[in-house]
């Protein structure tokens, strides 16, 4: 394996490593490191998640009463930041801009990143999209929907649709420079030995979302130019006042939109290669059938786009050809969830935190797959598109999907990236309540939506009360679940166990150094001789 | 393996650039003519050569990896998908699909006219 | 293994003052700057793909109005520009091998006559817009309702948009690049450059190709689309 000597712990703990290697705010805010990057993004994300959350909170407070406690204005706006905030500035950055921007490079024996500057330029370019739509928050949001529909948000909505759609234009930079960098670092910066076949599937994860965000998020940047032209000069391409097609920005709109539900979820599969492959001891069954079907997925992620516009008005024709491109493309997505199955199988289970949140992740990403399929037949989706069925589809699969694996990530690398572990009871227990709470949240909604309830409205018929009633409460919930990590990790930093080089006892380069890693990450090139995920046979594991 | 410079000729820049001009003069040419939807599709034809031309040899593609080749290959392909389907759509919108009925014998003939 | 690069040790010296900490070899810091800068001009394709999709959706539905608008396309001025961008193009290739066979004199000279050729680019097409802005052709802002042809007036205001969302976005590409043309220029004249170390006049000019090649195709679309009706003012 690596050429790396293993040192005792209480070295380690006095070494100097990136996090404690400078100080001050400008060692922070100037840094080229990966790894100090990657951990300005965690800060950044957690921020903004908890306002998308928090926004959430509200919609849901106000769907207790079926006349809604706010008025239509408001739960409208709320509803289309909780979108924009959470799709644009918390789930399509969150695991590449920081788990892997710490991780990829050490993973593939690198020093760092291809175009560390480049890195930090993100990040800076993230911030700057999230203040103008944050300022776009605190002057009362936009009403649009995060889909930004034309006509309504070119002509007639009174928001602020201009600062939402340039935070989120400035935020799809960020998006294209972070993918640029992972494919030019995983292309060349790996180190002898590394071939493409012994890459770690989280890497193979984060390559493939890396194609989808630089050949997709321009797509999105021209098409918020675009409506924002509009807006300003009272004419143009998606007016049909003037024989422009509002269709014309659905499909622009989704050419992007849908490979970005890919970029929100590739990453997290990449994690629960990686976390099952550990906690079942064992190699990840098939790994080149999920190697190929990450590439699979990031291909035909691009060729499916209509499936969101059979019943706005595009032809018929097209929406059949999309329909069963749909259904493709969810093949790959099944291939991974067999062959994780198949690599627990005859393993040795062990059932820590992060497994834990793997397990939610493949129950709960399958139902969401599931009933994807439901939403790509076109006969079926005439009753169910529009309505809460569709919203409990993409939660099943952004939220007991990537959130999970997000969560099972950080629970993971969490002792490597900050050099200490968190308590194993209380973070069973918030996976737990994580998991209720999402499934109390969103399951009556599958329910609601088959029964007809239609989504963005603000107010409901009376017996849809109890089920939403019970999705409130359960949204209470998951918010502790997410709430309480947050509280023992800031804890560890200070007060947790100091972390060993490899606690898991895992296989993978990043395992080979400190924890926390030096600025560097390694002392001297590795060469890499085996294969990823060499556990070995079964007899030889220790307890 | 790594790449060796190739220095290009001046020569071969110069032929280029004439090659260039007279496309651009050929195109216009073409274009004062009515020729219908030929007119369309020989400016197209033309710009994708200069296109290619520029590629080829002002940005040096020929003489560098097959990568980078994948890489241009991909961006062209991945505009095509967006165009060519967005046209699709619009192309059969007016397609007619008329359905027909289970059989005569339910009564009503026909169920669209 | 093909993408894996590994020091060879031939090269000069003078890469240690150019070569980044994270890179083992020069070689493998070229490779690695020449694929970013493809990656990133794949971005631009996707990015000006938008407004081609949207061109070609609307010219199928409304060819005569499109077809109408060349009346006020004024096609020398368009064929020139697109022949000062074609001489942009040679003298920028004739730059990057300048600096590759480390020749400062004439590096400078090509850096110079591309910026020229950029400019005067920039110059006819500010006198487009001019003419635009005097016949009232600015669609929402300034528009004067299209008299010669009203039957056509609101589809061929979808192409004014459509021509000035793509020669605009073309114009502010080009003013990036003089921009960084600037750049080289000053980096040429402290003799940065040279045989062992182009890489910068190497990825510019990537940069500045790509550019030319959107004029490329915007010339026969915007500009040629009627021509052949011979329309021509009073």
């Amino acid at each position: 394996m690596a050429t790396l000597v293993h040192r005792s712990p209480e070295v380690e703990a006095q070494e100097v490593n990136y996090l404690n290697v400078e100080h001050g705010w400008k060692s922070w805010l100037l840094t080229t490191d990966h790894k100090r990057i990657a951990m300005l993004y965690v800060i950044s994300i957690t921020l903004m998640f908890f306002v998308g959350g928090l926004m959430a909170v509200l919609f849901r407070i106000n769907l207790l009463e079926p006349e809604g406690l706010f008025s239509a204005e408001t739960y409208n706006r709320l509803f289309s930041m909780h979108g924009i905030v959470m799709v644009f500035f918390f789930l399509v950055p969150s695991i590449p801009a920081t788990l892997a921007n710490f991780l990829i490079p050490i993973m593939i024996g690198a020093k760092d990143l291809a175009f560390p500057r480049v890195n930090l330029l993100s990040w800076y370019i993230y911030v700057l999209g999230a203040i103008l739509t944050l300022y776009a928050v605190v002057r009362g949001g936009v009403d649009t929907g995060w889909t930004f529909y034309a006509p309504y948000s070119s002509t007639y909505s009174n928001s602020y649709v201009l600062a939402a759609a340039f935070g989120v234009f400035t935020a799809g930079f960020s998006s294209i420079l972070t993918g640029l960098n992972f494919i030019v670092t995983v292309h060349k910066m790996r180190a002898p030995g590394m071939t493409w076949s012994r890459l770690p599937l989280f890497v193979w994860s984060n390559y493939a979302t890396g194609l989808i965000q630089v050949l997709g998020t321009p797509v999105l940047a021209i098409t918020l130019l675009l409506l924002a032209f509009e807006r300003i000069a009272h004419v143009g391409i998606f007016d049909p006042n003037i024989g422009g097609d509002p269709i014309l920005f659905q499909h622009l709109f989704w050419f992007y939109s849908h490979p970005a539900v890919y970029i929100m979820i590739l990453p997290g599969m990449g994690v629960i290669s990686e976390i099952v492959s550990c906690f079942s001891r064992k190699r990840v069954f098939g790994y080149n059938f999920v190697a190929f079907s990450s590439m699979a997925i990031a291909v035909l992620s691009f060729v499916v786009w209509g499936h969101h516009m059979f019943l706005t008005g595009e032809s018929m024709y097209t929406g059949l050809a999309f329909s069963l491109l749909s259904f493709m493309v969810a093949v790959p997505s099944a291939i991974k969830v067999f062959n994780w199955t198949a690599t627990m199988y005859k393993g040795s289970v062990q059932f820590d935190t992060p497994m834990l949140y793997a397990f939610g992740f493949i129950g709960l990403f399958t139902i969401g797959g599931l009933t994807g399929l439901h939403l790509a037949t076109l006969g079926t989706d005439v009753a169910t598109h529009g309505t809460y069925f569709v919203v409990a589809h993409f939660h099943y699969v952004m939220v007991g999907g990537m959130v999970m694996a997000f969560m099972g990530g950080l629970h993971f690398w969490w002792p490597k990236m900050t050099g200490r572990l968190y308590p194993e009871a209380w973070s069973k227990f918030a996976a737990l309540i994580v998991f209720i709470g999402f499934n109390l949240t969103f399951f009556p909604q599958f329910i609601l939506g088959y029964l007809g309830m239609p989504r963005r409205y603000h107010a409901y018929p009376p017996e849809f009360q109890a089920l939403n009633v019970l999705s409130t409460a359960g949204a209470s919930i998951l918010g502790v679940g997410y709430i309480i990590p947050m509280v023992y990790f800031i804890w560890s930093l200070k007060s947790g166990p100091k972390a060993g080089n490899n606690p898991w006892g895992a296989a993978g380069l990043e395992w080979q150094i400190p924890s926390p890693p030096t600025t560097f990450n390694f002392d001297e090139t590795p060469i890499v001789t085996e294969e990823a995920y060499n556990y070995g046979p079964l007899e030889e594991v220790v307890g | 393996m790594t790449v060796h410079a190739h220095i290009p000729k001046v020569g071969t820049l110069v032929a280029v650039w004439a090659a260039l001009l007279v496309a651009t003069g050929l195109t216009s040419t073409v274009a004062y003519f009515d020729l219908g939807w030929l007119n369309i599709v020989i400016a197209l034809l033309i710009a994708v050569v200069k296109a290619s031309l520029v590629v080829w040899i002002f940005m040096g593609v020929r003489h560098t990896t097959n990568l980078t080749k994948l890489f241009v290959v991909a961006g062209l392909v991945w505009l095509s998908i967006m165009v060519l389907i967005t046209y699709s759509d619009y192309s059969t919108r007016s397609w007619n699909y008329q359905p027909q009925p289970w059989s005569h014998a339910a009564g009503n003939g026909p169920a669209a006219k | 293994m093909a993408d894996i690069v590994v020091s060879e040790g031939h090269e000069p010296a003078l890469e240690g003052t150019h070569l980044k900490h994270h890179f083992a070899t020069a070689a493998q810091q070229m490779d690695a700057d020449t694929l970013g800068m493809w990656t990133f001009l794949i971005t631009e394709v996707l990015f000006f793909g938008g407004m081609f999709a949207s061109y070609a959706v609307y010219r199928n539905l409304y060819l005569d109005a499109f077809a109408s608008t060349s009346l006020y396309m004024n096609v020398v001025l368009g064929g020139t520009n697109t022949a000062v961008l074609i001489c942009s193009s040679l003298t920028m290739a004739l730059a990057v091998r300048a600096a590759q066979l480390s020749n400062r004199k004439h590096l400078q000279l090509f850096l110079i006559l591309t910026m020229i050729f950029g400019a005067a680019f920039l110059v006819i097409k500010g006198f487009e817009y001019h003419d635009k802005w005097v016949e009232g052709l600015i669609p929402g802002i300034h528009w004067f309702g299209y008299p010669e042809f009203p039957q056509y007036a609101y589809h061929a205001e979808i192409l004014f948009f459509l021509y000035f969302c793509m020669t605009g976005m073309h114009a502010l590409h080009m003013v990036v690049g003089l921009g960084l043309l600037s750049y080289l220029l000053i980096q040429a004249r402290r003799n940065i450059f040279g045989a062992s170390y182009y890489t910068p006049v190497e990825m510019i000019g990537l940069y500045w190709h790509f550019v030319d090649i959107v004029w490329i195709f915007l010339f026969p679309l915007l500009y040629l689309i009627g021509y052949h009706l011979h329309l021509h003012h009073k």
